[in-house]
């Protein structure tokens, strides 16, 4: 990795088709000034995304990538990751992209501990398909498939991942960039799974969940006495349902990440061309 | 004297059947003979009929018939179950003291050998050897020397203690003294003697082929998630992959299991799945997205009876359709169907440099009757020596610049002539590139206009055609090649058909036999259909759907032979089947 990148080496030259202030772009910029503080360049970084306005992510952000299928992109990124434990995986997926079609995946990865950084831009609605309710819209929020309100609670994701054994539990608003930054960064060093739920407001569809609510609302952990070690201290305010509160709720420095756990080392790319791998021999002995 | 033995182990799931069953195949397989092992089994852990069936020759046996010799009736709806296979002379072995045994009357002409298995067992050290009791009495049927059991048992006991070797060693000199005591004469007429041979075999069956292929291709990465009959895949590479520098991981679902191994893939990995059809409609979408971002991927579909759950211990050949046609839109890809155990090694090694040659997805049609069969092989048939690396137009550092547009961009999807684009593996260099399910342009960026959109589906599909070219897609010829008859089978049903010709000859009945390993691309077949007055086509499935593609091929209507009732076809019924069409 050099030492030299620039946060806009992560950029490409795409200009993003969010629209006209989307969270999107505040959250996007997060992960470039992440990956670049961090020491990562994008030759040896590999982006994933699935469907969604979140998705669009791999165009705009420059480095290995890939643009998915609704909802597996973590699965995808943790075959990355294990085939090569040196790239730095990062995973940027939507509300409903994480939490709904991919929520079982969710849960896996947390628990699998897989040493990569996911960025959910959570704007509490279906912003692509033109306004939806989202897994994480409020009980009351109409919508066009839901005039009356989707009648449920919201999907809690940083219980799910505490309950998942989530080793790093993070929140954060997209718009205050250098918070989001450093709270990107911290999860990018973090070793294991990092979730980070960054408010990222849709300014189209959404108009309960706007900028103006989470600056009113949310309460950062940071102004607070909060000890992102304590693990009761982490769950009392992960379950707060009054509150919004941005910083790293959780952080386990003792976990172990998935591939140091199963001695996965070494980048799976190198094989040897020349025939099969010495001592293939063996495995036929086997069945004598 | 006999030297050919069918004979079975049957009872209820839980009994112990298959590792019995093993045991015997493997002592008569390291005694230089040939073995084909079947399995019936339920999809269900404890109870239900179960049987383990071992066919064994010192010639090669590829098939089974519809004939059993000597059966182990570990219950009495064993013998039920087989009647239809059991003959004049075969023998029973059974344990009279047990109750579900008392009113049990031998089949008329049948030899039955009522054995206290359980209480010889208890003699040896243990009633749980009662199993072994019935092998040592098999043998002494058989007269095939119980020495030649001491290996196998010792691999199968032998993690628990010498004693239990010996154990079970002296189990079954028991049964074979048991035998010898009181049913002498009743054997001695059936003058059973298998010959041992110095003939060096492996005994596996093809789910472990295809893992081992895999290995042997420089496989590093596997993802699955456990589904009869291809779970096997899986717990062969797991404690074996790593030895090689790889990782099996079992997902948590089969989404999970392709996105998995595709993200390996685009890491630089060799990655492969492998499912069963039920899996392969769960990957269906994802297959999309490995063939337009051009990712090598090798899936296996080991396919057993459908649709839905289906008959999911059963065998079948039903989604060849969804192989070819699967997924939508329109997916350059490759399918490639194994026809023994041993091809599937081959076909295994051969779907990664295809896969990797090409940068699609290549599908492997196994079947339900290959993945669980055990069949004795020379060990050369799996030369590791002759194993070929076939990477592609991987990209590195040096030669990156060739690959980049005036803004040193990477170019992952370039417009070729052949069709294939050049590849960079994350952490090269001037390599950095997206790629998205998104139709694209040759940088990988979505993209809807619509000339970039006709130039890589071209692009994409022309790999298909240069790869016709490239590569040999020859059937496996057997029989009389002047014979007017045409028989065409693909997958599983080689070896039964192989043998059929034997029944056939004896008949005077002449057969060409195409077996076609490569179903998309395929072999021309248009010649050797006109050659012929009648082609057949031989297949697990009740609508002929290899022999609808071939039709379509040719332009010319073909018989077809159809079995889906979950079992395969067996040498003599097959021969029969033919005859019927000829008539």
């Amino acid at each position: 990795m050099s030492s030299d990148v620039r946060f806009t080496d992560f950029k490409s030259d795409k200009q993003p088709t969010w629209c006209p202030g989307c969270g999107d772009f505040g959250t996007m910029n997060g992960i470039m000034k992440g990956l670049a503080e961090t020491g990562n360049s994008p030759d040896d970084t590999f982006v994933v995304a699935g469907i969604g306005c979140s998705g669009k992510i791999g165009t705009y952000l420059r480095s290995y990538a890939l643009h998915g299928v609704h909802g597996r992109a973590l699965p995808v990124g943790t075959g990355v990751k294990i085939a090569n434990p040196d790239i730095e995986v990062v995973v940027a997926g939507g509300d409903g992209d994480g939490y709904s079609i991919g929520a079982g995946h969710f849960i896996h990865a947390v628990r699998r501990n897989i040493d990569i950084t996911y960025v959910v831009m959570d704007n509490r609605i279906y912003g692509l398909t033109k306004g939806q309710a989202s897994p994480t819209s409020r009980e009351d929020f109409e919508t066009a498939t839901t005039p009356e309100g989707p009648k449920q609670p919201p999907v809690n994701p940083l219980a799910l991942a505490l309950s998942a054994g989530g080793s790093f539990i993070a929140q954060s608003f997209s718009s205050n960039a250098l918070r989001h930054q450093e709270i990107v960064q911290k999860a990018i060093e973090h070793d294991g799974f990092s979730l980070v739920n960054t408010f990222s407001p849709c300014v189209t569809f959404n108009d309960v969940d706007t900028y103006d609510y989470f600056r009113d609302s949310i309460v950062d952990l940071d102004e607070t006495e909060h000890d992102p070690t304590d693990r009761d201290a982490a769950k009392e305010k992960i379950l707060d349902s009054e509150k919004e509160y941005i910083g790293v709720l959780w952080e386990d420095e003792d976990a172990v990440d998935y591939n140091t756990a199963h001695g996965v080392e070494g980048n799976m790319a190198d094989i040897d061309e020349s025939g099969a791998p010495e001592g293939a021999t063996d495995l036929v002995r086997e069945f004598y | 004297m006999h030297d050919d033995l069918n004979w079975a182990i049957g009872g209820e799931a839980g009994d112990g059947i298959d590792s019995t069953g093993k045991v015997f195949a493997q002592a008569l397989s390291r005694a230089g003979r040939h073995v084909f092992t079947s399995k019936d089994f339920a999809s269900r852990i404890r109870g239900g009929y179960t049987a383990y069936k071992v066919r064994t020759s010192v010639d090669k046996v590829q098939s089974v018939v519809d004939r059993l010799d000597v059966l182990i009736a570990l219950t009495e709806r064993t013998v039920e179950e087989n009647l239809d296979e059991l003959h004049e002379g075969s023998v029973i072995i059974y344990d009279g003291e047990r109750t579900e045994f008392s009113g049990f009357e031998v089949p008329e002409g049948m030899v039955g050998l009522d054995i206290p298995l359980k209480s010889l067992a208890e003699d040896a050290g243990g009633a749980l050897m009662r199993n072994v009791v019935a092998l040592g009495a098999v043998c002494e049927v058989a007269e095939f020397p119980i020495e030649n059991l001491d290996e196998s048992l010792r691999k199968r006991f032998g993690s628990k203690g010498e004693k239990i070797v010996e154990n079970n060693k002296e189990a079954a000199r028991l049964g074979a003294d048991y035998v010898d005591e009181h049913y002498a004469d009743d054997v001695g007429t059936l003058d059973y003697e298998l010959e041992t041979t110095d003939n060096d075999y492996v005994l596996l069956n093809g789910d472990e082929a295809i893992g081992m292929g895999a290995i042997a291709a420089g496989c590093k990465f596997y993802s699955g998630y456990p589904i009869t009959p291809a779970t096997d895949v899986m717990t062969y590479l797991k404690g074996r992959i790593e030895e090689f520098g790889g990782h099996v991981v079992q997902a948590e679902d089969e989404l999970s299991a392709i996105n998995m191994a595709l993200g390996a893939a685009r890491a630089g990995a060799r990655s492969m799945t492998a499912t069963s059809g039920p899996g392969i409609d769960l990957m269906s979408e994802t297959f999309g997205l490995v063939a337009t971002s051009e990712t090598p991927l090798v899936i296996a579909d080991v396919m057993r009876s459908g649709p839905s759950t289906g008959m999911p211990t059963k065998q079948e050949q039903g989604d060849l359709n969804m192989l070819l046609y699967g997924g939508h839109g329109e997916i350059p890809r490759f399918v490639v169907a194994p026809t023994t155990v041993a091809d599937c090694f081959h076909k295994t090694v051969e779907a990664f440099n295809l896969a990797e040659k090409y940068q699609t997805p290549v599908y492997i049609a196994a079947d339900l009757s290959m993945a669980v069969t055990e069949e004795t092989f020379a060990p050369e048939e799996f030369d590791m020596d002759a194993v070929e690396i076939d990477r592609g137009k991987v990209v590195d550092e040096d030669e990156i610049s060739k690959w980049q547009n005036e803004k040193d961009q990477f170019k992952p999807h370039a417009v070729t002539a052949d069709g294939v684009s050049p590849r960079a593996f994350p952490g090269t260099e001037g390599g950095v590139h997206m790629s998205t399910g998104l139709e694209h342009d040759d940088l990988g960026r979505r993209t809807e206009d619509t000339d970039e959109r006709i130039e890589q589906v071209d692009k994409r599909n022309r790999k298909v055609e240069t790869a016709r070219e490239e590569e040999d897609w020859s059937p496996v010829e057997y029989g009389d090649s002047d014979a007017d008859t045409l028989v065409i089978s693909w997958g599983s049903n080689e070896g039964a058909l192989v043998e059929a010709l034997d029944f056939l000859e004896e008949d005077g009945v002449d057969v060409r036999v195409l077996s076609v390993p490569y179903i998309f691309p395929r072999p021309d077949l248009s010649t050797a259909v006109e050659d012929a007055e009648t082609t057949i086509v031989v297949e697990c499935n009740a609508t002929g759907q290899f022999a609808d593609v071939i039709e379509k091929d040719v332009l010319e209507r073909v018989d077809r032979i159809n079995k889906y009732n979950g079992v395969r076809f067996k040498a003599d019924e097959l021969a029969n089947d033919i005859k019927e069409v000829l008539a």
